[in-house]
């Protein structure tokens, strides 16, 4: 295996409508920045993937697009996936593994506001039988978060203080969306939105880019920022039918977590990809994750989550966060689909 | 029981577009019956409909350019199918024409001419829509025919054939 380390990570602050700017306007800011901070010439990145939705977009081939935001002449070696960023960093580890480029650029972005985000996620489901019936991603969220609170083991003042924490932690975070100073009485005082979840449970809708560089060996440890290693990385899928899966369990964040060396023990923190409060649980308990770690210090996607960019940006956060700390190992988690049915784990060490 | 051989799921989306600050501008200028394009400040390529970005060098384009309502055909296809939206009768001409003081072809309709006599190298002019029924939207003009000006010999068509 080569060693492949974050370089350089850079994101647009996350806003409810991002009016001024288009999807190439916002790449081009992030990835000319991660770029720079990389300390590799653009010219020598030998890949590019990007990770977005042309559901989001509502046009066809708008992920294309996207590429006028490089200048990309001469030609270069680009992919993407119809994933969050995330899994295109994971293309790009791939690809350096293979050996056919030593450096990468990853970007993702979105802008939700142009459409209804919960009935665009519908597409996401079985066309035939479970799309029809028109069920919105915040109500399959809460489908997961009742059979949660039927488990046992959590209420719903335990999710409340997740909403509190990640709030209070944004504070701190400029790129945040949603922060603040709350209090859980308050906050489970309000209605419920779909029940049993709140507003407060579910995360804002979030218009953003970001973009990150990865390198391989001597192409990392020269190119100038000191390098965040990639020490594991792995995804898993479970069944696309929500009906045939224990929606309280996340197996496939389990599995991801041991193939990708997650040793909770060992970590300083971790940045979960915890679209509602409720998942954030259910990832602690699939990744055994203690009482005592840091979760989320940027705020997490409850505080911004900018579809298929708030994964790659948990696994730029971690990084950047632990370059900054000077030394240890950070877990990033990215999710994809409805109530975590695919999952990413990535295990970071700085050196 | 009678097996299900089909079924139909109809699906609606709706998007409310935000145009950015270039595009913004072209939508404004096409609604006055002005095409304008925005300039790369490094390789000075002029694009209509304009961009925030060049897509060439990867940064912001600059200055506001008017070009001409008048153009070249770079390319073009002979569609034979019917389809929604496009007003015309088939076969009609679907061409990538560079405006004059562009640096980009768009796609577009030819209309009012005989598929047989599009060629590469064909000078063409926007065919407005009244006055009254222009808005912001590239719509105004309903389609490009033939302007009657002589050919623009292909190998002056540089990159683009």
């Amino acid at each position: 295996m080569r060693d492949v380390a974050v370089l350089s990570f850079a994101q647009t602050p996350y806003k409810r409508r991002e009016a001024s700017r288009s999807e190439v306007e916002m790449v081009m800011a992030v990835v000319t920045e991660a770029i720079a901070d990389s300390g590799i010439p653009k010219g020598a990145i030998g890949f590019t993937c990007s990770g977005s939705s042309d559901y989001i977009a509502g046009q066809a081939f708008a992920f294309v697009g996207a590429v006028d935001a490089l200048g990309a002449w001469p030609p270069i070696s680009e992919s993407h996936v119809e994933m969050d960023g995330a899994w295109a960093l994971y293309e790009a580890w791939v690809k350096i593994q293979c050996g056919a480029a030593d450096s990468a650029l990853v970007f993702a972005f979105g802008r939700s506001s142009m459409g209804r985000l919960p009935e665009t996620l519908t597409m996401q489901l079985d066309p035939y039988t479970l799309a029809p019936l028109g069920i919105d991603a915040v109500s399959l969220a809460a489908l997961q978060a009742r059979s949660l609170l039927d488990r046992g083991g959590v209420t719903e003042r335990d999710w409340a203080e997740i909403a509190v924490r990640s709030r209070r932690d944004a504070m701190a975070n400029p790129f945040a969306q949603l922060r603040g100073e709350s209090e859980v009485d308050k906050l489970l005082a309000e209605p419920y939105l779909v029940s049993p979840l709140r507003k407060h449970d579910c995360p804002p809708i979030s218009d953003g880019a970001a973009a990150v560089v990865i390198a391989a060996d001597d192409v990392a440890r020269r190119a100038g920022p000191r390098p965040v290693w990639i020490r594991g990385i792995d995804h898993r899928i479970e069944p696309h039918q929500p009906g045939v899966r224990d929606l309280t369990r996340s197996p496939s964040t389990s599995l991801a977590g041991r193939k990708a060396g997650a040793v909770p023990e060992r970590l300083e923190l971790a940045e979960l990809h915890a679209p509602f409060t409720h998942q954030e649980w259910i990832l602690r308990e699939a990744l055994g994750l203690g009482e005592g770690l840091r979760i989320n210090p940027s705020g997490g996607a409850l505080a911004a989550n900018p579809m298929m960019v708030a994964g790659l940006a948990r696994i730029g956060e971690a990084a950047q966060r632990i370059r900054e700390s000077g030394s240890g190992l950070a877990l990033a988690h990215a999710t994809q689909g409805h109530c975590l049915q695919q999952n990413l784990v990535c295990v970071l060490e700085a050196e | 029981m009678k097996p299900v051989t089909s079924i139909e799921t109809p699906t609606r989306l709706e998007y409310e577009f935000t145009a950015s600050g270039a595009q913004a501008e072209f939508l404004e200028n096409i609604a006055r019956g002005r095409l304008v394009g925005k300039r790369c400040p490094r390789c000075e390529k002029v694009y209509v409909p304009a961009r925030g970005n060049c897509p060439r060098c990867g940064i912001a384009t600059s200055d506001s350019v008017d070009v001409s309502d008048h153009g070249t055909v770079t390319t073009f296809c002979i569609v034979r199918v019917p389809s929604q939206n496009i007003e015309l009768d088939p076969p009609y001409c679907a061409a990538n024409v560079l405006l004059d003081g562009s640096d980009m072809p768009f796609i577009t309709l030819l209309g009012e001419c005989e598929v047989e006599d599009v060629r590469i190298g064909m000078r063409v002019e926007a065919v407005w829509k009244p006055k009254q029924e222009w808005g912001p939207t590239f719509e105004n003009i309903r389609h490009f025919r033939p302007s009657g000006e002589p050919d623009v010999p292909v190998e002056k068509l540089g990159a683009w054939v």
